[in-house]
């Protein structure tokens, strides 16, 4: 028995996320009410989850071109050409909300469609990234969900079989009521073998693949398009479930058919299931498309057609095959013990029929579905900001123990070691990882080529708060200088922008404001964006979380031999700092550490400077002259080069003297773009002068590697001096005394 | 050296040991389904890591009573030779083929991280190639890899040499510390009587390279080949 349908009213929209504007304009475009099922269909793809309603005015202003790009953004998953004939795939998506209200499911869930994003376009995984963000771990609240998140991701990944290679985890009180679970997946498919999400060839059947459908994740996408208030727990319903395992044996399902050239197109369900499926592929194509629910595979009993259209139960695809050719769809899918079944075909029409038994329960024009409202919300710079940024750093009193200030900030959770989070994740699977978590970027070899992938994701939300523009370009750079620094040439950019609601209009300028600085750095370092993904709504009772882009990089290794890590390889080495000279204390670690306080103004960015930077690190990786580099971020110089020390398989000490100018924790601590320390052998020293002198950049020598110790010399004062074991053992603990 | 790699449903080291033994030990090798029940013409059948059936039941519950397992015991029988590592292992396990069970880490997480393994005996085909005292670098990647048997089994194992690998520090001491995952007696992998069947839970496909970080997994499947190693210490079988 089924429940009669609800009468479709205005507060039954309301109800379901739509505006009243919005339910006027269903009407207007449809020239009638729609049923309680259209209604459904509206709810889900006009969510700003699905239609980003608020963002794509303003995403249209980011670089999409390349001559490297073969897919931009509107598919599955950005794709570009990696040379030999290969081309990488891969896309950043947030599961935020999911996560803050069932953390295990919703981290693994993130994972599993993140996954299926990158194979429906042809591609196997190999490579997952997550950029999680926490409030403070000294919450055992924080903590619940820091175990939760990182349980979830290790148990879909590591089922799934794709190893997990790097990402970053930062805290701020800021995101305690709303975590950021941001996945980034790469995947790697023949650059002439790339699939898409279309319905082409009307009279085409349409296949249902994968996992059963139930009642779990309906009105995900709703849910991840509001913000939360204090009983976010009952929303566990709208969270789906994941079986990685069901996950596995689709992706090698769809890989296999797709080798069998019946695939004309296919399409993750992923948020708003079925719905988004019908009615995007057929807009995409200028075609219709007729399904006949009652074939849905269901794994529950009297489900309506409202809730089969809008489960988000996971593991499933809507794949179009070439009429004639169904026989070899099923026995794929059949040798995978995998239901397919042709639930409707491809019309010539523009609409999309949906029969339930023979009823039609729903017939709107794929247009009308897969083009929700735009908006252009008003925006205003915080009226708080100017007050935060006219923080004057004179302010602080000068640390008495700077070996205490460093030791204090290797122990900053933000800072310390993730090897907890890191070592319940499956690194090497594949047999591609290179460089494993742990350095400024990940490295995956291309198996039968030369080549390699860096990949990278950075993103500072105190950075952001502070200066939305600005901070957003230098998350850019920070993490095409990570895919640098491991001897990469950044090629594509994915970003996930993780912010507060639209609807008010400071949040939409931070917004607004950030996506200019990240085209800004993505047009001067030539980076296109080729896919990403917008979370809007992160607050909790009022409280929004920092604005926080996150930036994820692929880059290109020629050749896999020619690459470096962030760590120290041997005594002896000449240790170089290239790039200016500016930082700030404006946002740091060590200004966050000190006083618990995010004032201040940034470092000046030359994106000229970055730019060059970065291609003389790579030049030099490149030409064999440099034995580690790495990006000095958070913490400043004082924190890259005690990293350099610690983080190799053997800690090797340095002793370096840093120019005079300005005070000494700025000088240590302070942060600024552009910056990169690199080790030379001394044989190669003067290679590496004349490399530089070419590059046109500002650089030095500032010390020489080898003994056991960290010496920080200004001028003639040794400023720091500390034993590598006490550094070794604060970074070490920092994270993992929490968790342990 | 025929080999064949296993394929389950949600196995996932198949393609790396098919890699590691076709491109870097230049031998035939097949992939094998898991409903197939004709092992003929293979000398060594592998079953790698992954999570077969999903491992919903137990670690290799399910993957233990396939097809292709249950014909495993006549080719074993036979004189052919099985390697199991990771998922393999268990599945060894869970079909009676080697003693024992492999229960949750002790820490209760997943673990993924290099180990260092005390070779233990070279009176094996998997081992000839190597030294007793030996220490080999290999990763681990799991969450259920505490080996554990009862006493009478534990000193058939101890008694008869077939414990083969033992988790150790990089200069050899077998101590806790150097134990990943709870394992009895530190144990890291076993053979059969006849020594021609070898369970493990660390990963040697992903030490077969040294762009991996080492070669120490290679030369587990080099000793099958009866290659000479460094100090000519055998010959071909």
């Amino acid at each position: 028995m089924t429940a009669p349908e609800p009468k479709v009213t205005v507060d039954l929209a309301n109800g379901l996320g739509l505006t009243a504007e919005e339910y006027d304009r269903i009407i207007s475009r449809l020239g009638r009410e729609p049923t309680y099922t259209e209604l459904g269909l509206f709810s889900a793809l006009w969510s700003e989850h699905c239609a980003y309603k608020h963002s794509r005015v303003f995403l249209a202003r980011l670089p999409q071109r390349g001559a490297r790009v073969l897919q931009g953004p509107g598919e599955n998953a950005g794709a570009i050409d990696i040379g030999d004939g290969w081309a990488a795939v891969f896309k950043m998506e947030s599961h935020n909300h999911p996560s803050f209200i069932e953390p295990f499911q919703g981290a693994a869930t993130g994972v599993g469609g993140i996954l299926r994003d990158i194979f429906t376009m042809g591609a196997r995984p190999i490579a997952l990234l997550d950029s999680l963000r926490f409030g403070d771990p000294e919450d055992p609240k924080t903590r619940r969900l820091i175990k939760g998140v990182v349980g979830g991701i290790s148990w879909y990944g590591n089922c799934f079989g794709c190893p997990t290679v790097g990402g970053e985890i930062a805290f701020a009180p800021e995101y305690a009521g709303n975590p950021l679970v941001n996945v980034m997946c790469v995947g790697l498919v023949r650059a002439d073998r790339i699939f898409r999400a279309r319905a082409d060839g009307p009279g085409n059947p349409v296949f249902y693949v994968g996992n059963k459908t139930g009642r779990d994740g309906i009105h995900g996408a709703t849910m991840a398009s509001a913000t939360f208030d204090g009983h976010a727990e009952e929303r566990r319903p709208t969270v789906q479930v994941g079986d990685p395992f069901t996950e596995k044996l689709l992706l090698e399902a769809c890989l296999e058919a797709m080798q069998t050239g019946a695939v004309v197109g296919i399409q993750d369900m992923g948020a708003a299931g079925l719905a988004c499926c019908t009615s995007e592929m057929p807009a995409r194509s200028g075609t219709g498309m007729e399904v006949e629910l009652e074939r849905v595979p269901r794994r529950e009993t009297a489900m309506t057609p409202y809730e089969l259209l809008l489960s988000e139960s996971q593991e499933r695809m809507l794949l179009v095959a070439a009429r004639g050719r169904e026989a070899e769809v099923r026995s794929v899918f059949a040798k995978w013990e995998l239901d397919a079944v042709e639930i409707g075909r491809v019309t010539s029409g523009d609409e999309l029929t949906v029969t339930f038994d023979g009823d039609v329960v729903a017939r709107v024009p794929v247009e009308a579905l897969a083009e929700g409202p735009r908006y252009q919300k008003p925006m205003a710079p915080p009226s708080w900001l100017a007050e935060r940024q006219a923080w004057d750093p004179a302010t602080l009193a000068q640390s008495k123990d700077y070996n205490e200030a460093l030791l204090e900030l290797m122990a900053s959770p933000a800072i310390a070691s993730k090897e907890w989070a890191f070592r319940q994740y499956d690194q090497q699977v594949g047999i591609n990882t290179l460089v494993l978590p742990g350095s400024d970027a990940a490295v995956l070899r291309v198996k039968g080529t030369r080549r390699a992938l860096a990949v990278a994701t950075d993103g500072n939300g105190r950075h952001v708060f502070l200066d939305p523009r600005r901070g957003a370009a230098m998350a850019v750079c920070e993490a095409a200088r990570n895919v640098s620094c491991a001897g990469g040439y950044p090629a594509g950019v994915t970003d996930c922008l993780n912010f507060g609601s639209p609807e008010r209009p400071e949040i939409l300028w931070q917004f607004a404001e950030a996506v200019d600085g990240i085209a800004e750095a993505c047009r001067a370092l030539d980076i296109p964006v080729v896919g990403g993904n917008v979370s809007f709504y992160n607050e909790t009772s009022g409280q929004a979380i920092l604005p926080t882009p996150i930036i994820g990089v692929v880059g290109v290794l020629d050749d896999a031999e020619r690459l470096a890590t962030q760590s120290f390889k041997a005594a002896g080495h000449r240790v170089a700092l290239l790039g200016p000279p500016d930082v700030s204390l404006g946002g740091s670690e060590y200004l966050w550490c000190r006083q618990r306080l995010v004032a201040g103004r940034l470092a000046p960015l030359d994106l000229g400077v970055e730019r060059r930077v970065q291609a003389a690190v790579r030049s030099a990786i490149g030409a064999g002259l440099v034995t580690a580099a790495h990006d000095c971020s958070d913490g400043g110089i004082a924190v890259a080069l005690a990293e350099a020390c610690v983080t190799g398989r053997t800690p090797i000490g340095c002793t370096v003297t840093l120019p005079e100018g300005g005070r000494w924790d700025g000088m240590l601590f302070g942060e600024g773009p552009s910056r990169v320390l690199v080790a030379v052998d001394g044989t190669a020293a003067r290679e590496f002068e004349a490399l530089m002198a070419e590059s046109a950049i500002p650089w030095q020598w500032i010390g020489v590697t080898g003994g056991d110790r960290l010496v920080i010399r200004i001028a003639a004062t040794a400023i720091v001096d500390l034993d590598l074991l006490r550094i070794d053992h604060a970074w070490r603990n920092g994270f993992e005394r929490h968790m342990a | 050296m025929k080999f064949g790699v296993v394929v389950f449903p949600g196995t996932w080291s198949d393609c790396d040991f098919h890699y590691v033994i076709g491109e870097v030990l230049h031998q035939p090798v097949e992939y094998i389904w898991h409903r197939e029940r004709n092992l003929a013409g293979f000398d060594c059948v592998v079953l790698p890591g992954g999570f077969s059936y999903g491992d919903y039941l137990r670690a290799g519950a399910v993957a233990g009573r396939s097809p292709v397992v249950e014909a495993l015991g006549d080719f074993i029988a036979g004189g052919g030779l099985a390697l199991g590592s990771c998922n393999g292992f268990q599945i060894l396990c869970e079909a009676g083929l080697l003693p024992g069970a492999l229960m949750r880490n002790e820490c209760l997480q997943y673990r993924c991280q290099s180990t260092h393994l005390l070779v233990e005996t070279v009176d094996t085909p998997f081992t000839r190639a190597l030294r007793v005292g030996q220490v080999l670098t290999m990763p681990i990647s799991h969450g259920e890899g505490k080996y554990y048997a009862d006493p009478n089994t534990l000193r058939t194992l101890k008694q008869r040499n077939r414990i083969v690998f033992r988790y150790a520090t990089s200069d050899g001491q077998v101590t806790k510390d150097a134990n990943p995952n709870g394992s009895l007696d530190n144990i890291a992998g076993i053979v059969n009587e006849e020594g021609t069947v070898l369970g493990l839970m660390p990963h040697p496909e992903r030490a077969a390279e040294t762009a991996m970080g080492g070669t120490d997994g290679l030369s587990i499947l080099q000793s099958l080949l009866g290659t000479l190693v460094e100090d000519g210490g055998f010959l071909r079988r």
